[in-house]
């Protein structure tokens, strides 16, 4: 199973439209299988991306805001989505391998970060 | 000198005065306070957000390096810029951002005002179609054009409106529609569904609460009418609302204020209601279900909505939009449809209406892989509905004064409304596929999660 989660820096983008770069990490369920990889992105765009979630057979992605008709593509595609996510990717990643990441979630780590 | 009492006022009280969302920023660009307005916007509480990167709770495309708010920041002049956010509810918003610097007494940079005002109205064309984002009304059809000539009289008075409709015939969008189009349009547009909570949980929500007022109760909760000052508040499901609730609600319409739950004093709003429902309010005040003089009191403007059955001439125009729209998204070429398939999609009854059609063609245009939509690529739940030679039960709706049209005398009603159709329409799915409810989601054009979700509402689980 692969996780793609939508970074900037060491954080969730805020933004899936705006998103230059992701991460994409394999599971099998409960840990890692292999070690993450980073894949830049040439032209941010919310419609190439959902294309490349789809041709990488993504079946769970992170991000931050994402626009109506993304998001109900991404679950029409039976993908499952957790939005408005808000904190460094790691912590993320790992609330997803412990099943308890969910959407609009601030994580511990967001509060004072530096700019 | 002694301080005024108004110089302890909390940050977050002043800033909940403004009818516009708005944040603080300390010089680090970490939010300090936020109101309730963009609290209402984003989905997270001022709590929460205390302390984390302004950029992340907003969300807006001012660019990831915030050269807007350094600007400020560096040269202490405010800064006016066009942008947007996505919302809570995954709407883009276009925004007016404006960026003043906040300094302390002794001239020290101490950090950033901003206010994010909603210019979406601005932005609408004008014309016979009324956008709402990424939502349009079309319609040419006589009953679509008796609802167009109302909406501007509709918007120009500040009395309450009833919408009444079967599901999917575009109640929300009328009545967002209308709050864009009156003098209310540059306050917030708040909806609340009052079917979707249990009785409790809708009170604290309608009318907020005080500190302590019940268990978890950690901090005062303004509420959907305080968030709603001096806009428009949007019940929708008025119908589904339990019967203390009806009471409070009519006396917020009489005095325009209430008692939040646990609270001693009165608040006062300015907030104009609009109601809509799929049920019979009159039917609901016969089963005693619905107060009588809440009916009257919402029923001061009535508008109906017409099923898509009745739009003679507007389901080609739809299909046509749609078609548009889905070529668009899909990153597709579909020229058009088979005969076939448009004789079958002119025929279909659309229990679910514009939403229902809307559905199909998505459905559609997601399976064909070719150039023309032709019958197979149709969900096969509408040829069943017409093998079965039944159509639909129109929904009788109370239209008061005004009018009502009759059903064509070909039609042939089925017992039961929407509710029953659809429980009918999963069952025949599941039948077919043998109980796989992956089969019978592609069949009904539904998500797994969608049908899993309708199998619980129906009690099918």
């Amino acid at each position: 199973m692969k996780i793609l989660i939508t970074i900037q820096g060491n954080f969730v983008a805020p933004r899936f439209d705006m998103v230059s770069e992701v991460l994409i990490a394999s599971t099998d369920g409960q840990k890692l299988t292999e070690k993450p990889r980073t894949i830049l992105i040439s032209r941010p765009s919310a419609d190439e991306l959902c294309s490349f979630i789809t041709k990488e057979d993504i079946a769970i992605v992170v991000c931050g805001g994402i626009e109506e008709r993304h998001y109900k593509y991404l679950c029409w595609t039976k993908k499952k989505v957790f939005d408005a996510v808000i904190g460094p990717y790691a912590e993320a990643l790992q609330l997803v391998l412990e099943n308890r990441l969910t959407s609009g979630t601030i994580l511990p780590g967001a509060v004072g970060i530096e700019g | 000198m002694q301080l005024s009492p108004l110089h302890h006022i909390a940050v977050s009280e002043l800033l909940n005065g403004f009818p516009h969302a708005i944040v603080v920023l300390d010089t680090g660009l970490r939010v300090v306070e936020m109101n309730c307005y963009l609290e209402a916007l984003t989905g997270y509480s001022g709590t929460q957000a205390k302390g984390v990167y302004g950029s992340f709770i907003l969300r807006c495309n001012l660019g990831p390096k915030n050269q807007y708010f350094y600007k400020v920041l560096e040269t202490g002049e405010p800064i006016s810029a066009e942008g947007n956010i996505i919302s809570r509810d995954h709407k883009k918003i276009p925004i007016q951002f404006t960026i003043s610097p906040l300094r302390s007494d002794k001239g020290e940079m101490m950090g950033l005002l901003v206010v994010l005002e909603d210019i979406s109205l601005l932005q609408q064309t004008k014309s016979q179609r009324i956008y709402d984002g990424t939502e349009v009304i079309l319609g040419h059809s006589p009953k679509m054009q008796e609802v167009f000539a109302l909406m501007p009289v509709l918007a120009h008075t500040d009395a309450s409106v009833l919408i009444t409709g079967e599901t999917g015939t575009g109640k929300d969008i009328i009545a967002e529609a209308i709050h864009k189009a009156s003098k209310r349009a540059r306050h917030p547009f708040i909806k609340v569904n009052c079917g979707a909570l249990p009785e409790s949980l809708l009170e604290s929500e309608l009318f907020g609460y005080v500190r302590g007022a019940f268990t978890g109760a950690v901090k005062d909760k303004p509420g959907m009418f305080r968030l709603a000052h001096d806009g428009t508040i949007f019940l929708t499901e008025i119908g589904d609302l339990p019967m203390p609730l009806q009471v409070k609600i009519l006396s917020v319409l009489d005095d325009k204020e209430f008692y939040p739950v646990g609270g001693t004093q009165k608040v006062k709003v300015d907030v104009r209601i609009i109601a809509a429902t799929h049920r019979d309010l009159r039917e609901q005040i016969h089963l005693s279900r619905f107060r009588e003089d809440l009916f009257y009191r919402l029923n001061v403007l009535r508008i109906h909505l017409p099923p898509l059955r009745e739009r003679e001439g507007d389901i080609r125009l739809l299909l046509d939009h749609f078609l548009r729209e889905f070529n668009a998204k899909l990153n597709k070429s579909l020229k058009g449809f088979s005969t076939n398939a448009f004789n079958k999609l002119l025929s279909y009854a659309y229990p679910g209406n514009v939403r229902e059609l809307r559905n199909i063609i998505e459905y559609a245009a997601n399976i064909c892989q070719g150039k023309r939509i032709r019958s197979e690529h149709l969900p096969q739940y509408i040829f069943t509905h017409q093998v079965s030679g039944s159509l639909p039960q129109p929904k009788a709706y109370d239209s008061g004064p005004r009018e009502e049209t009759e059903p064509p005398e070909s039609y042939k009603p089925r017992a039961g409304n929407w509710n029953d159709i659809e429980k009918e329409m999963i069952l025949q799915a599941l039948t077919k596929t043998r109980g796989n409810r992956s089969q019978a989601a592609e069949i009904l054009g539904w998500g797994r999660t969608t049908l899993w979700r309708k199998l619980k509402t129906h009690g099918l689980t």
